[in-house]
C-alpha cells in the first residue's frame, strides 16, 4: 500500500469515528421509544401506529450501520422478512409482520451494545488521535510551566523546556499510531454490529429459499417457453417440409416412366426442399446450442460471435479450460444478448467484449462506444440475461450515462471443470 | 483420383464413398474418427481429403483440427471440410496457411451431386471453394477494406470465394470474361494484393474476406 492510501483511509476513519459518537447517542432514545410502542400497544391501540414508525427508523439506523460497515469490508446482509401482501400500515397484519420478525428483536437488541461499543471504539480512536495533537501543538510543554508534575508521553514530569519540546516527536508517533490504528478501530466496530444485525443461519437460509424459489420459477418458465418454441418450430417448419418431401419424390416414382422430364424436375424440387429443411433445422440447433459452443467452448464461441457481428468487435478472453456446459451456455446467450443490443440500438461503432475466470467467479464485461442511455426497464433484452444469470447466482450490472459508454458487467460463480481439449487459440 | 474420406456416420460414409466412386475417385481410406484421420492421411498422400469436422472421440472439431495438422505435416495437402452448419472462423483457420487447395462446404451441398463433385475436384487442383452460406455471413457486415469495393465487385469476389473460375463468374453474372478479369484485378489493387502467382492471390483475397 502506498504511504499516501494508509494516512487517506486513517484520516477517513478518524471522521468516521468522529461520525460514531452522535450516532451511537442516538441510539439511546430510539431504544426508549421501541420499549415505549410495545408498552403502548395495548393501551387504544397506540402502539400499532407508534411501534412501525420506530422499527422503520431502528431499521434505517440499522441499515447505516450496515452501509459503514461495508465501508471496511464487513459484508452485513438485511435480515428482514418481506412485507406479506395485506399488511397495511397501522393495521394488526402489519404489527404482527414487524414483531414476529426476529430481526426486529435482534435489531433492538443491538442498540444499546451497539451504542456503547460504537461510544466506546470512537472515543479511543479519536482520544490517541486528540492525545497525539496535543504533543504536536507542543501543550504539555506550556502546562507545564503553570502545572506542577504534568508531563507527556514517557516523560513524566516535565521540568524543563528540552523535555518539553520532546513531546513533539512522541506526538508525531502516536498521531501516527492513531491514525493507523483508526480503520482497524471502525472495523471493530463494524463486526460488533454484525454479531446482531447479521441474518441469523436460519434468516440466512429462509432467504436463500425465497430467492431461489423465484429464480427457479423463472428458470422453468424459460424452459418450458423454450420447448414450446423449438416443438412449433419443428412442427410448422421441418417435419412439414420432410413430409412434402416424401410426398415429391412420391409423385415422382409414380411418374418416372411416363413423364420422365416432369419426374427429374419433381426431384429437382424434393432436393431444394431437402435443402431448406436442413437449413430450418441448423437455424434451430443455433438457437438450442450453438454448434461452435459445443466444438470450441465460451471463447471460441464468443469469437466466432464477434466475427459476424456488422461492427468491429474485439475479444479478450482469459480462460484457462472448459466450464461446464450450462454455465457455457447461460454466459454464451448472455453475451449474444448485450452483444445485440449493442449494435442494435446503441448507434455504436465498437464493441469489446473480455472474458475472465478468477477464483470461482466468471466476468463478462461487453462495452461499446455507442450513446448509453441503456435501462433494463425499457426492453426485454437486459431483464432476460439477469433471469439467465440468476438461474445460476449470476447477476449482471448495468453502466450506460447517456453519451455513452454503456458496460455491462455480468458475473457467473463456476468452476473451470476441464482442461481446454482444442490447440485453438494457436492457429488464429 | 485418390481419397481419403472421414465421416464418423456410417450411413454418410457409405454414401460419400458410394457417389466418389460413381464419379470414378479411388476411395483409399475411409475412417470414422479422428485419431485414426491424421496417420491415414499422411500415409495415404491422397490427391484430396473429404473430412467432417465433427469426429469422435471429443465430438467438438476434431476433423478440422486433423485437417490443418495434416496440412503442416503435408504441405497443400487439398482437404474439403463437411459440415452441418458453417463458421467463418474455421473458414480462416483453413486458409491461414495461405496455401489453396481447401473447402469448406455444408453438408447439404453433397446433394448437388454434379456441383460437389466439381468442388471436390476444384479443391484437389489447389483451388479453394467456400460456402455460399461462409460467403453470405460475411457479406452481411460491414468491412472497411471491403468497402472499398463496388456493388459488381463484391459480387466477383463473393463468387471467387466460392471457388468459381473466371468463366463460371462470367456465366453466373451474364457478363464477359474481359470483365470479370477486369474487376478482379481492380479487387486485387484495392485490397492491396501486388501481383504475383495468381491462384495465390486468390487466396489471400478470400482470406482478406474472411478477415475483414
Amino acid at each position: 500500500m502506498d504511504s499516501r492510501d494508509w494516512i487517506r483511509d486513517g484520516l477517513h476513519a478518524v471522521a468516521g469515528a468522529a461520525l460514531a459518537v452522535p450516532l451511537a447517542i442516538v441510539n439511546i432514545p430510539l431504544l426508549v421509544l421501541f420499549v415505549v410502542s410495545l408498552a403502548l400497544t395495548p393501551v387504544l391501540g397506540l402502539g400499532l401506529v407508534l411501534l412501525p414508525l420506530v422499527t422503520m427508523l431502528i431499521r434505517a439506523r440499522a441499515d447505516l450501520a450496515r452501509r459503514l460497515a461495508a465501508g471496511y469490508r464487513v459484508a452485513i446482509a438485511r435480515p428482514y422478512r418481506p412485507r406479506p401482501e395485506r399488511a397495511v400500515p397501522g393495521g394488526i397484519r402489519h404489527y404482527r409482520w414487524l414483531v414476529t420478525d426476529p430481526a426486529t428483536w435482534r435489531d433492538a437488541a443491538w442498540l444499546l451494545p451497539g451504542a456503547i461499543a460504537g461510544l466506546a471504539l470512537a472515543l479511543v480512536s479519536l482520544g490517541i488521535v486528540a492525545y497525539g495533537a496535543e504533543g504536536i501543538l507542543l501543550i504539555p510543554l506550556w502546562v507545564s510551566l503553570g502545572v506542577d508534575g504534568y508531563g507527556y508521553g514517557v516523560i513524566w514530569p516535565i521540568d524543563t523546556i528540552g523535555e518539553g519540546f520532546l513531546s513533539l516527536p512522541q506526538g508525531a508517533a502516536i498521531l501516527a499510531i492513531g491514525v493507523a490504528a483508526a480503520p482497524h478501530l471502525r472495523q471493530a466496530e463494524a463486526y460488533t454490529a454484525r454479531l446482531f444485525l447479521a441474518p441469523t443461519r436460519a434468516a440466512e437460509l429462509r432467504l436463500r429459499v425465497s430467492q431461489l424459489t423465484v429464480t427457479r420459477a423463472d428458470t422453468v418458465d424459460a424452459q418450458a417457453a423454450e420447448l414450446r418454441r423449438i416443438e412449433r418450430d419443428l412442427h410448422d417448419g421441418a417435419q412439414a417440409r420432410l413430409v412434402s418431401l416424401g410426398m415429391t419424390i412420391g409423385l415422382a416414382e409414380e411418374i418416372i416412366d411416363a413423364d420422365p422430364a416432369t419426374a427429374r424436375k419433381l426431384l429437382a424440387e424434393a432436393r431444394e426442399n431437402s435443402t431448406t429443411a436442413l437449413h430450418e433445422l441448423r437455424h434451430l440447433v443455433r438457437g438450442i446450442h450453438p454448434p461452435v459452443l459445443a466444438e470450441r467452448g465460451l471463447e471460441g464461441a464468443v469469437r466466432a460471435l464477434a466475427m459476424a457481428l456488422p461492427i468491429p468487435a474485439t475479444v479478450t478472453a482469459a480462460l484457462p479450460g472448459r466450464l461446464d456446459t450450462p454455465v457455457e451456455s447461460a454466459a454464451y446467450f448472455a453475451v449474444a444478448e448485450a452483444l445485440a443490443n449493442a449494435t442494435r440500438h446503441s448507434g455504436a461503432g465498437n464493441a469489446a467484449v473480455e472474458l475472465w475466470h478468477t477464483g470461482d467467479l466468471l466476468l463478462l464485461r461487453v462495452s461499446d462506444d455507442g450513446r448509453g442511455g441503456a435501462d433494463p426497464d425499457r426492453g426485454t433484452g437486459l431483464r432476460g440475461i439477469e433471469r439467465r444469470l440468476a438461474a445460476f447466482d449470476g447477476t449482471m450490472s448495468l453502466s450506460s450515462p447517456l453519451g455513452g459508454p454503456t458496460v455491462v458487467t455480468m458475473e457467473l460463480p463456476c468452476a473451470l471443470s476441464s482442461p481446454r481439449t482444442s490447440p485453438s487459440s494457436g492457429t488464429v | 483420383m485418390r481419397v481419403v474420406i472421414a465421416e464418423d456416420l456410417a450411413l454418410l460414409r457409405d454414401g460419400l464413398t458410394r457417389l466418389l466412386r460413381a464419379y470414378d475417385f479411388e476411395v483409399v481410406a475411409a475412417v470414422e474418427d479422428g485419431p485414426s484421420l491424421l496417420p491415414a492421411l499422411v500415409e495415404h498422400r491422397p490427391d484430396v481429403a473429404v473430412i467432417d469436422v465433427r469426429l469422435p472421440p471429443t465430438f467438438t472439431d476434431e476433423g478440422l483440427q486433423a485437417a490443418i495438422a495434416a496440412r503442416t505435416t503435408v504441405p497443400g495437402l487439398p482437404v474439403l471440410v463437411l459440415s452441418q452448419h458453417v463458421e467463418p472462423l474455421y473458414a480462416r483457420e483453413l486458409l491461414t496457411d495461405r496455401r489453396g487447395g481447401v473447402g469448406y462446404l455444408l453438408k447439404d451441398r453433397v446433394a448437388n451431386v454434379a456441383q460437389f463433385i466439381d468442388g471436390v475436384r476444384r479443391v484437389a487442383s489447389g483451388g479453394t471453394v467456400m460456402d455460399p452460406e461462409v460467403v453470405g455471413q460475411l457479406l452481411a457486415r460491414h468491412q472497411p477494406p471491403l468497402a472499398a469495393l463496388t456493388v459488381r465487385e463484391r459480387e466477383v469476389l463473393g463468387l471467387m470465394a466460392e471457388g468459381r473460375s473466371n468463366g463460371a463468374i462470367a456465366a453466373k453474372l451474364f457478363i464477359g470474361d474481359k470483365a470479370v478479369s477486369k474487376h478482379i484485378n481492380s479487387i486485387f489493387t484495392k485490397l492491396g494484393l501486388p501481383p504475383s502467382d495468381d491462384d495465390h492471390r486468390r487466396v489471400l483475397a478470400v482470406l482478406a474476406y474472411l478477415n475483414g
